[in-house]
């Protein structure tokens, strides 16, 4: 398990509080972890913050899933 | 009541009469101020005035960069931006046949464009702190209707409707958004009408005078204090009875 997905399970187990278990690849935010649109926002504003990038409106609307944040922070990196 | 010390206030338009008073009402309560307005003078004036926890930041409004960028500006020289007073407004009035594009879109850019990008940009410190005010200075002509501001009255009907639709999607947050409907006030802007615009705008009052712009600042005090955390997307009416909607 890497970094990344670590410090992405944490904000998201903080901010949704849901168990830690349940923050799979492919748990949605929305469909599987009880996340409103509002809090996808502020998951990507937290995001953004803990690993100080910039995660555009069009690019946050396609980070769907634990795996999709993840996967796109990885990329920004 | 109406403590506000450890907040920041934001407040567009400071170098008015109404913006002015507004701004000394939250200081008065414990407020950091942040004072805004494209005239730099009397911006440094008030501030120099109220003495700690207040800053001067002038601002265009009609410049949507500096818009965008005023609220990081804020936390900049302040620590946090809590409450965003949305004061600032011009008026372009023409009767409305004679209305020209250019007088539309100034009295729309700065009195409700730029309202919504100063929110767009305040709101996500205030979500992260779980705590914010949006204070929109709207107007009784917004609510009535007024000849020759067929411009301003559409954008401050805007504004409430934008505030209504932020505060829907903001609630859970502990943020507020409402407004407050000044009638006619004595100000620079009142001060303008003639006698008789005057004597016929009395008539229409049932208290029978202006309001003071003190008694605009008392609502938005009110409204952005930890007491009105269960007042969202109304409309505050500080009229002297004009109109009772």
């Amino acid at each position: 398990m890497s970094d990344v997905e670590d410090r992405v399970r944490k904000i998201v187990v903080e901010h949704l509080g849901v168990d830690e278990d349940k923050v799979t690849d492919n748990a949605s935010f929305i469909d599987d972890l009880g996340a409103d649109s509002l809090d996808t926002v502020e998951l990507v504003m937290a995001f953004e913050e803990e690993f100080g990038i910039e995660i555009p409106d069009d690019a946050a609307e396609t980070i769907q899933t634990f795996g999709d944040a993840v996967k796109f922070i990885k990329d920004a990196q | 009541m109406f403590d506000l010390t450890g907040k920041t206030a934001l407040v567009t338009g400071a170098s008015g009469g109404i913006g002015g008073a507004i701004a000394r009402a939250l200081h008065g309560a414990g407020a950091t101020v942040v004072l805004s307005g494209t005239r730099e003078a009397p911006l440094e004036e008030l501030a120099k005035e109220l003495g700690d926890r207040a800053h001067a930041l002038p601002c265009d409004l009609s410049d949507a960069q500096a818009v965008d960028g005023l609220p990081k500006r804020v936390t900049e020289v302040a620590g946090a931006l809590d409450i965003l007073v949305n004061n600032a407004g011009v008026t372009r009035d023409q009767l409305f046949m004679r209305m020209t594009d250019d007088d539309w879109n100034t009295v729309l850019n700065v009195n409700l464009t730029a309202a919504m990008r100063l929110s767009k940009a305040s709101v996500r410190g205030m979500m992260k702190s779980r705590w914010g005010r949006i204070v929109n200075i709207t107007s009784v002509v917004g609510t009535m209707g007024n000849p020759g501001q067929a411009n301003y009255a559409a954008a401050k009907a805007g504004l409430v409707g934008m505030s209504k639709s932020i505060a829907y999607e903001v609630a859970t947050r502990g943020i507020t958004v409402n407004c407050v409907a000044p009638g006619f006030i004595e100000t620079a802007m009142t001060d303008k009408l003639n006698d008789d615009q005057k004597s016929g705008t009395l008539a229409q009052i049932p208290m029978g005078r202006m309001g003071t712009s003190d008694e605009i600042a008392a609502a938005v005090l009110y409204l952005a204090s930890p007491e009105a955390a269960y007042v969202t997307g109304t409309v505050l009416h500080v009229n002297g009875g004009m109109a009772m909607v």
